[in-house]
């Protein structure tokens, strides 16, 4: 089923798929068991002629056993996925790249800081859906809405984040490889919510000179 | 036992039901059988709608923008001849999720199971309050016409998801849409009465007026599911209740509880919708639970596994649903450290679903199976419940929910939960319907429905997984837009013909329902040799249910119980020295 996971280009999708995989063979083996046993007492336990039930209400050792297993397990689980979360969500490395995004109905604008490298002041460079970043190099968003919920969605990275109108969100990802990747709204938006897509082009360092270059002489 | 002896001797012991006319019977009636069935009607007239919905939505997924079969008749702007836009794509999934939640398993569920169930299985003539019950369907149809209105509206009806996140629900100018939107809020605070009014009868009834010797833990386990999904209806419907009256607010009024250019937040309405929405999944499947653990037992022959694990597991259930909420909010921008604690408290809430599936798989084991529809639907409700439990440790798991939160992976996560629940409704009905109508279904119809209904449910839902896996995302209109999308589309394909042809696998049910109501072979008392109270009433029971109310002597599983010859030992039946005593009365 995991096959179907799109590319990873991101430095924490490997974690991120990791613990997918963890989980996956854990739930794996439990709905084997589980529906190995329930097809096996189906056709042995099936009514015949001459056999009666068996008369018990239950074993607690069993029981106690089926309790504390399934508890270990899912408490593992979540101390495994404390770090990546806090990793992904909660602290975003410090960057000299930062650019910020803003969803509106159905369009990503995206803001660049321009020659001066800050953002907020009048070189600033707008372009919608294309959002263009250096490879190996992590990149700060500041995340905003001007209208509804969107989210910012990028397969490839593993990336998903709500914008949420009246907020600013800091996302971060440093992206592995160069290549051009889908970025869609997550979140439905209104009517244009399907097809409100843009694009991530991750370039090599040269690439994205060259491109900011004619951006800049464009404008 | 005494204040419940004295209940029942205040009730007129025989309500003369023979002197009620047509309308005070069938249409204003206080029966709880008959509000039952009413309940009952109407969730089965809702499912049609709101599954004829859904494929409309899968012809669109595997062939986007291309006209629908037979609904060259609806006009525009709802529909293009036949071709779906996408303002009414959204109303369809908005209104598919909202007619199944709301008029469809809550109805049947809890309306029409609880109704009809409770008095009957602890031995009591009817619900404490009558008129309350009757003012319940009442006031629960009224939220139904007023919801279907929405339909007619200019604007088309609601079109911002069944969740109705703010700012999109909170402003017209976002969606199109104007009184739609409004309409359906006002339907569900209108059910949302409806609901109260249930509730609060409902634990009356099985507090105050449970058969003499029903002691709390001689209850069936269907019972306990709907006293606690009572609890939770009677705790969480407030808080939708206030949540929707302030989006009515921001709506019409001006108000901005939700819109942050006056001050609101977005995000409040999700912490208020899904403190609601999280109990509400279990207010959903705790009584498929219930029935399940019934219907399990009978046909197994043998006492359910560990009944108080059961009951106390659907305790913790509820409790454990309050805190949970988060988890549908991981990726909306709440404090990460709040998605670690809700993350933890999602994993605790696996632990009690799992000890269930533990005991009903200890229930099979050793039993003498026999294989009815019933029986049947309730195993493929287990296996259904297998699979939805298991996906949701994905979504738990926080660094994983931020890739997989709106895919596809979601929509077959709480198919596999909330639609598996109809495998536990016509369970019910296969296994109640001899009781209620007086009529046994055929059971070589009931097979091959469930034969069907199991297998295309399966290659529905289960290949959603791959979606998601996939990165395809909910509530998308053609998911042919996006490159990423294009090699997952035969799979689309795949799942719209499975689907189609899910649908078509219900006209044997349909068929079964209506020609048993009238022609059906007649049941017996206790066709099923169960051990609960309906059993021991006439089939289907008359007004007042009893001809004298009986004494309660053991628990309701019994089964093969090496006291008595037969494998089943009703729980009114006195032996030894209970029959002595009982004699001697």
């Amino acid at each position: 089923m995991l096959r179907w996971l799109p590319e990873d280009v991101s430095t924490y999708g490997r974690e991120i798929d990791y613990l997918f995989y963890v989980i996956y063979y854990i739930t794996g083996a439990a709905f084997i068991i589980v529906t190995f046993l329930m097809i096996v007492f189906l056709i042995v336990y099936r009514e015949r002629e001459g056999r009666r039930a068996t008369y018990t209400h239950g074993n607690t050792a069993l029981e106690i056993a089926w309790t504390v297993i399934p508890a270990v397990i899912l408490v593992v689980l979540s101390f495994m996925s404390v770090s990546t979360w806090s990793k992904v969500k909660a602290h975003a490395p410090e960057s000299d790249f930062e650019v910020q995004v803003t969803a509106k109905q159905f369009n990503w604008e995206i803001l660049y800081p321009g020659p001066d490298k800050k953002l907020g002041t009048q070189d600033d460079l707008m372009i919608e859906n294309d959002m263009h970043v250096p490879v190996n190099k992590v990149v700060r968003i500041i995340l905003k809405s001007k209208d509804v919920i969107h989210s910012f969605f990028l397969p490839n990275l593993r990336l998903k984040q709500d914008a949420v109108p009246g907020r600013e969100i800091l996302v971060w990802f440093e992206a592995t490889k160069p290549g051009k990747y889908e970025l869609p709204c997550a979140e439905l938006c209104g009517f244009g919510h399907s097809g409100m897509k843009g694009w991530l082009f991750v370039d090599t360092p040269e690439d994205y000179e060259k491109w900011l270059k004619e951006i800049s002489s464009k404008s | 036992m005494s204040e419940s002896i004295t209940a029942h001797a205040a009730h007129p012991v025989h309500a003369a039901h023979a002197e009620l006319g047509f309308w005070r019977t069938y249409v204003f009636s206080k029966d709880h059988k008959m509000i039952g069935r009413q309940f009952l009607f109407l969730g089965l007239v809702m499912l049609v709608l709101g599954g004829l919905m859904a494929m409309m939505m899968r012809w669109e997924l595997a062939w986007p923008e291309t006209p629908v079969p037979f609904t060259g008749w609806i006009s525009e702007p709802t529909m293009y001849e036949g071709v779906i836009p996408p303002q009414t794509y959204n109303m369809l999934f908005t209104m598919h999720a909202t007619l199944m939640i709301f008029f469809v398993v809550m109805p049947i569920m809890v309306g029409c199971f609880g109704n009809f169930l409770i008095p009957l299985m602890i031995g009591a003539r009817d619900m404490a309050f009558p008129t309350l019950n009757m003012l319940s369907f009442w006031v629960g149809l009224l939220a139904g016409v007023v919801m279907l209105a929405g339909f007619f509206v200019p604007g088309g009806h609601a079109a911002s998801g069944w969740t109705a996140y703010a700012t999109l629900s909170a402003k017209a100018a976002y969606t199109g849409v104007d009184w739609g939107q409004n309409l359906w809020i006002i339907s569900l605070i209108i059910l949302g009465i409806s609901s109260l009014m249930g509730s609060i009868n409902y634990i009356t009834t099985v507090v105050n007026m449970r058969a003499p010797g029903m002691t709390y833990f001689r209850l069936p386990l269907v019972i306990w599911s709907l006293f606690i999904t009572a609890i939770l209806l009677l705790l969480a419907l407030p808080v939708l209740t206030s949540a929707l009256a302030m989006l009515l607010f921001d709506r019409t009024l001006g108000t901005s509880f939700f819109l942050p250019e006056g001050g609101g937040q977005p995000l409040l309405w999700q912490h208020l919708f899904w403190f609601f929405g999280h109990p509400e999944v279990y207010i959903l499947v705790l009584p498929a639970m219930g029935v399940t653990s019934d219907i399990l037992s009978t046909f197994s022959r043998k006492p359910i596994f560990g009944y108080h694990a059961m009951a106390f597991s659907m305790i913790a259930i509820a409790f454990l649903s309050w805190v949970v909420w988060g988890h549908h909010m991981f990726v909306s921008g709440m404090n990460p450290l709040l998605g670690t604690a809700f993350m933890m408290s999602t994993m605790v809430i696996a632990v009690p679903s799992a000890i269930k599936t533990f005991n009903w798989l200890g229930t099979l084991w050793g039993g003498s199976i026999r294989f009815t529809s019933p029986m049947l639907f309730a195993l493929g409700f287990v296996s259904n419940f297998v699979i939805g439990g298991l996906s949701g440790i994905f979504m738990a798991s926080t660094p994983v929910d931020i890739f997989i939160h709106d895919t596809y992976y979601i929509v077959a996560h709480f198919h596999y939960v909330v639609a598996g629940i109809i495998f536990a409704l016509f369970a019910s009905i296969y296994y109640w319907f001899p009781k209620m109508f007086g009529r046994m279904m055929n059971e070589t119809l009931g097979k091959i429905h469930f034969v069907l209904t199991y297998i295309f449910f399966n290659l529905t839902f289960f290949p959603m997984h791959f979606l998601g896996v996939g990165g395809h995302m909910r509530r998308i209109y053609n998911p042919l837009q996006y490159e990423f999308l294009q090699d997952l589309q035969p799979i689309n394909v795949f799942i719209t013909v499975s689907a189609l042809i899910l649908g078509a696998s219900q006209i044997p049910f349909i068929v079964n329902f209506f020609w048993s109501l009238f022609a059906g072979k007649r049941a017996e008392r206790n066709p099923w040799q169960a051990n609960t109270l309906e059993w021991t009433a006439p089939s289907p029971p008359p007004h007042g249910n009893f001809a004298t109310i009986p004494t309660v002597y053991r628990g309701p599983y019994e089964y093969s119980s090496p006291e008595v010859a037969e494998d089943w030992l009703p729980q009114d039946r006195p032996l030894g020295r209970e029959a002595a005593v009982a004699r001697a009365h």
